[in-house]
């Protein structure tokens, strides 16, 4: 365990405080990293856990103020925060002696340079004297390190040809390339599927214990501390409120923060005796069916399927969740359920109702008893209107569509009436989209849904951009508001860990065919595919005593 | 995380800048903070670029405006010829083309003709010109683009090579030849107008048609879709104020455009007829005695790059000013 003192420290930060204009963000930060340990750092959005990494590496923004102490090892003689760093010693720090992994291994490399290239550029920098041939099995060597079958074709290749887990492995090879002993690793599994983000920990875990790397994870996901962590800080408000080892955090966590994270990560409870989830009614009359449904992208015969015999039925009243990786055809579904994209083969029945024999007013009628919440709560609402108008959109439909025509003042009251209900303050209703925070807009996204008393409601990923506390309350507000209005929904989501919470019946989907569904209880607790295996094997989950 | 904002300080390590603004939610610096923000609001509205441009550009607009009032004062039009001014060769007498407190920027060679009258009732016909074909060619290509975009397969693809065709259509040699073509009777600031602002609408529709495209995907878009709204429900309120932004500053930035078009068509002498004054057509009679009475060029021909330049500068600055993201981070 990283406590262990009799072991030197590889890295101390002590009283760091940054400001940006004057305003601190964090204050009086401090934490070790120890060789072969990884170090989390955890807490929410803004919290201010990247800044404090990131200024190690000199490389928070610009403008901010940083002031306090970081030495490597014993020297105390170098502090690595100071401003007064010439180029020369900051380059050697950075990559050097500091590698750094980014979290969306997507954008963070050059489309048109070969990978090889890529990462050879930092061998140019630390280690000029290498001779071409050297640097480049230099780099082979890192590719083999990081686990990258067929080195030599990564090497020749760009970033599109590779998935998002294998260019996070090209990320930290370039990162350990130069031997650094500290490697700093901003959310590295975030923009990865899980069963992806499980092999990047585990790598991580094998890298540190084989070089004697310390690493220090920065995430707000419990679930990865639970996973790769040995030793925890958690960060609030900019500053460390608790740390400890990652088994004392979970078992006997003291500060009041802490315990509201831990509480709010979904938990996954597999015991077959485990409390039933929300009973499923499957009695319900089916208000979406789904039958023998294939669609292509491509007009072309041999292209591949987006969605293969596609078969589901939702009854009214009843949640059905969705589970699948990115690029399974979850979000496809999603659009064919709500008639906006029509598929090439099957039904699809709404209400009994065919929309893809809709047309004109008659389809915008059928849309209108849909309701639909987006995964990116900033992207869906109009950026110059304000909230109350948003909400308030879908009664101007309406009246479009033949509903009554309401007058600006019964307008205002509904919005309000809809704000309150899905626990926004009303006076917020003249603010603009961009002056809220991200768990507000989602609920601004929800009231508009709902707006319509819709009989089915799409949320496609609506809490996988949010805070892990935010996504507790926009998940028990989903739960309470469907109670109320009694609308079917259909939940997407790559997060098995909160199906339980939300969902009667789970459907699990893999490259466009729906591989197993059923009530969620039964298929958590007796899975019969393997990929649902996987997928629950994959999905962190935290169980003390296994530990 | 404060981090979404961070800029790498090297280009060495890989850049996440493509990450702005990808965390909904994630920076601190969205709460709302109405001080501050009001703050940046007013300085992003007191930039240097907007200022001076809306200085340079009210100050032309005045000078169109007084022209008759500068006509009152100094008893100058710009058709009187002034030939007792004239020393031999037909050049202006005195200091810079004859300048004196009657005639403030002198006057013309050959003739006598007072320059500021000419700059001054030219800056009427430029910047006529200028503002009403802009008007037109925004218009249609406004509606033309928000078709194209929004309605693919037939609309857009007939509406698309209709833009090709006009892009690809000669310009100048048309309006030359148009103008040997159409009778002198026909006013030719109407001509103008007309010529500029159907040939002048292309640009603005695939700015507009590419816009509308990706306003379309937008997820508030899909949610006004999915609401049951009317195709007309989603460009009145989903498209349109998307675009506007992009057109405003599209628009402030075509005008200096026209107005340079228009000077080009005098220059070559298929543009205002004389006697009426313009600046091109003034330039172009300037060129010949550009080494004998060099400020009969120099005036007119400032004008013209002043309000060209005060028009980009205003457009510039609109476009920062109008995008609320933009100085935010910096």
């Amino acid at each position: 365990m990283a406590t262990d003192s009799t072991r030197e420290p590889l890295l101390t930060v002590s009283h760091v405080s940054i400001g940006f204009d004057g305003t601190p963000v964090t204050h009086d930060v401090h934490f070790s990293l120890f060789p072969g340990t990884i170090t989390a750092l955890v807490g929410e959005s803004g919290s201010g856990k990247s800044v404090s990494a990131m200024a190690l590496a000199h490389l928070d923004p610009s403008q901010a103020e940083v002031s306090g102490q970081a030495f490597l090892g014993s020297n105390t003689t170098l502090n690595i925060l100071d401003n007064t760093l010439d180029q020369a010693s900051l380059q050697k720090l950075r990559g050097g002696q500091i590698g750094v992994v980014f979290q969306e291994p997507m954008t963070a490399f050059n489309p048109l340079m070969t990978l090889g290239k890529q990462v050879e550029e930092s061998l140019i920098y630390h280690q000029p004297k290498l001779s071409k041939q050297e640097r480049k099995e230099a780099v082979l060597h890192a590719f083999e390190a990081v686990r990258l079958p067929q080195p030599e074709r990564i090497f020749t290749a760009h970033p599109h040809e590779l998935s998002g887990g294998q260019l996070q492995r090209v990320m930290i090879a370039m990162a350990i390339i130069n031997n650094p002993s500290i490697i700093i690793a901003d959310e590295p599994t975030t923009a990865l599927d899980v069963t992806t983000q499980k092999a990047i920990l585990q790598l991580l875990e094998g890298l540190a214990r084989e070089r004697h790397l310390a690493i220090l994870i920065i995430t707000h996901d419990m679930g990865v501390v639970w996973e790769a962590a040995q030793y925890v800080y958690v960060m609030q408000k900019g500053r460390i409120v608790e740390e400890g080892s990652t088994r004392q955090i979970f078992t006997a966590p003291t500060h009041p923060y802490t315990r509201m994270l831990l509480d709010a990560v979904p938990k996954l409870t597999v015991d077959s005796e485990s409390e039933a989830s929300p009973t499923a009614d499957s009695q319900a009359p089916a208000l979406v069916q789904l039958e023998h449904v294939s669609l292509s992208y491509s007009h072309r015969a041999q292209a591949k399927l987006a969605l293969h015999d596609i078969s589901l039925r939702i009854g009214a009243g009843e949640t059905l969740a969705l589970v699948g990786e990115s690029g399974a055809g979850k979000t496809t579904i999603g659009k064919v359920i709500s008639g906006q994209l029509t598929p090439q083969q099957g039904t699809v029945l709404i209400g009994g109702d065919n929309l893809a024999g809709l047309k004109g007013k008659k389809l915008r009628q059928a849309r209108s008893s849909i309701g639909f919440v987006f995964q990116n709560s900033s992207s869906a609402l109009v950026p110059t209107k304000t909230i109350g108008w948003s909400i308030a959109e879908p009664l101007l439909v309406e009246e479009s569509l033949g509903g009554t025509k309401l007058s600006s003042q019964q307008r205002r009251e509904r919005v309000e009436e809809l704000m309150k209900h899905v626990g926004l303050d009303p006076a917020l209703a003249s603010r603009f989209p961009y002056q809220l925070s991200g768990g507000q807009r989602q609920r601004v996204g929800i009231a508009r849904a709902i707006a319509l008393r819709p009989k089915l409601l799409i949320a496609d990923e609506p809490t996988s951009s949010l805070d892990v506390t935010v996504q507790k309350r926009v998940l028990d507000l989903l739960r309470t508001l469907q109670q109320e209005y009694g609308y079917a929904c259909l939940f997407i989501t790559h997060d098995l860990g909160i199906v339980q919470e939300v969902a009667h019946n789970l459907a699990v989907i893999k490259s466009g065919e729906i591989v197993e569904q059923g009530s969620v209880s039964e298929v958590l607790a007796h899975p019969r595919h393997a990929y649902t295996r996987t997928l629950l094997d994959a999905s962190p989950r935290i169980d003390i005593s296994a530990r | 995380m404060s981090t979404a904002t961070s800029q790498p300080r090297s280009a060495s390590t890989p850049a996440r800048s493509s990450q702005h603004g990808a965390k909904p939610g994630a920076q601190p610096s969205t709460q709302p903070n109405s001080k501050k923000a009001a703050a940046r609001a007013r300085s992003r509205w007191a930039s240097p670029a907007l200022v001076w441009g809306t200085v340079i550009v009210s100050f032309f607009v005045l000078l169109a405006l007084l022209a008759p009032v500068f006509t009152l004062i100094t008893g100058n039009d710009p058709y009187q010829e002034h030939r007792e001014l004239l020393g031999s060769s037909s050049v202006p007498t005195g200091f810079g083309g004859g300048i004196s407190a009657q005639h403030w920027f002198g006057v013309t060679p050959l003739r006598g003709v007072d320059v500021f009258s000419i700059v001054s009732y030219g800056a009427q016909v430029s910047l006529g010109i200028g503002l009403a074909s802009t008007v037109i060619s925004t218009l249609l290509g406004l509606a033309i683009g928000l078709l194209a975009g929004y309605f693919p397969g037939v609309v857009d693809a007939l509406l698309s090579r209709t833009m090709d065709v006009f892009f690809g259509f000669p310009f100048l040699i048309f309006a030359i030849a148009l103008s040997a073509v159409i009778p002198s009777s026909f006013p030719r600031p109407l001509l103008l107008i007309l010529v500029l602002g159907f040939f002048g609408w292309p640009g603005t529709a695939r700015l507009m048609r590419a816009q509308t495209l990706t306003l379309r995907e937008r997820d508030y878009t899909t949610a006004a879709l999915v609401m049951g709204a009317s195709p007309w429900h989603i460009l009145r309120y989903e498209i349109l104020p998307g675009l506007l932004p992009l057109l405003i500053v599209r628009t402030t930035l075509a005008i200096p455009g026209r107005i340079g078009s228009e000077a080009a068509l005098s220059f070559l002498g298929v543009g205002i007829n004389p006697p009426t004054p313009s600046w091109g057509r003034a330039i172009s009679d300037a060129v010949n005695w550009a080494l004998v009475d060099p400020m009969y060029l120099i005036f007119p021909g400032m004008a013209l790059f002043l309000v060209t330049f005060g028009f980009n500068l205003l457009g510039d600055g609109l476009s920062d000013a109008l995008d609320p993201r933009k100085g935010e981070k910096a």
